[in-house]
């Protein structure tokens, strides 16, 4: 929620560190639906069309054995893979504010996760969101959803790599895509 | 027929509400300083295509007091403009990596301002050159 008119985790803000007192208010950017409560399903909404799921590039039958990764590639995408869906990068984002249907920068970082785990060939499925209205340059990198998130996830750098991405797309789309990863192992 | 009426709080002055947006919004807009003087530099390319008359009447124009002053204020800008720019480098770059080691986001920030001044200097010492004839 709202904690003195910052992001901040409730579970995480001690009163003992308030002594002069502190207001607390629902969570920015969000509709409130009473008190404190916001509606998230907008939120809930953005994570599913991100398609937050390994797309193997080839269908692999059981019998070939799991998908294996090394630490070394579990390490590529690892600190995206920490976000906690908490929402705080979303109320410290005025663009999300000015434009609900933005995806946002948590969204937008469990796509990374997903574009960048050696297991997965769905880069090209999830361009497509990336580049529309409702895409990366909504954002003006502002940074502050980097700034609030507790987890290191850097949201932010999510956004932005996604889009020198999407322009990479726009104009060397002839281009075999320099990412050929998300085969069987 | 959905019951439910969520509120949603308006937007207006959103920039006013966190420091954080202020400085965001104070370097945004020191973007309009940068583009009055790629401006004032355009006006000059025209007056040097004008003949050695108008050239020389916006050499005087620059070199005047008032000019001399809001061209300082735009340096100014300009520095401050370029120091956040860099700030905020690392957010934009995809992770680096040194001797398997990430590099750090401050350290991205230091060699973007050292290429930025050793670029500058460069520039300026060619000019400088140029301008004593050698």
């Amino acid at each position: 929620m709202m904690v003195d008119g910052k992001p901040a985790l409730a579970c995480k803000t001690f009163l003992r560190d308030y002594p002069e007192g502190v207001k607390i208010e629902a969570l920015a950017h969000f509709p409130i639906e009473r008190d404190l409560v916001v509606v998230m399903d907008s939120f809930i909404e953005k994570l599913a069309s991100v398609k937050p799921y390994l797309i193997p590039k080839e269908a692999k039958s059981l019998q070939e054995g799991e998908y294996l990764q090394t630490p070394a590639e579990m390490d590529v995408y690892s600190q995206f893979a920490g976000c906690i869906n908490c929402m705080l990068c979303y109320a410290a984002c005025p663009q999300v504010g000015l434009n609900p249907d933005f995806i946002g920068p948590g969204a937008i970082a469990l796509l990374q996760r997903y574009n960048l785990d050696s297991r997965d060939g769905g880069a090209d499925e999830r361009m497509a969101l990336i580049n529309s209205q409702v895409g990366v340059f909504n954002c003006t990198a502002v940074g502050y959803c980097s700034e609030v998130c507790p987890k290191m996830v850097d949201p932010a750098n999510a956004v932005n790599i996604n889009k020198m991405a999407s322009a990479r797309d726009f104009f060397f789309r002839f281009l075999p895509s320099p990412d050929q990863k998300g085969g069987c192992k | 027929m959905n019951a439910r009426k969520p509120y949603i709080r308006p937007m207006a002055g959103w920039w006013r509400r966190n420091p954080f947006f202020i400085e965001y919004m104070v370097h945004e807009g020191t973007a309009f300083f940068v583009l009055a003087y790629a401006l004032e530099l355009l006006a000059g390319l025209i007056c040097l295509t004008q003949g050695e008359a108008a050239w020389n009447s916006y050499r005087a124009f620059v070199a005047s007091a008032p000019v001399l002053i809001i061209n300082l204020a735009i340096f100014a800008a300009m520095l401050y403009h370029g120091y956040t720019w860099f700030k905020i480098m690392p957010r934009t770059l995809p992770p680096m990596k040194a001797g398997g080691q990430k590099v750090a986001a401050a350290t991205i920030t230091a060699v973007g301002i050292a290429a930025a001044v050793g670029a500058s200097a460069l520039v300026f010492a060619v000019l400088w050159f140029m301008g004593r004839g050698l």
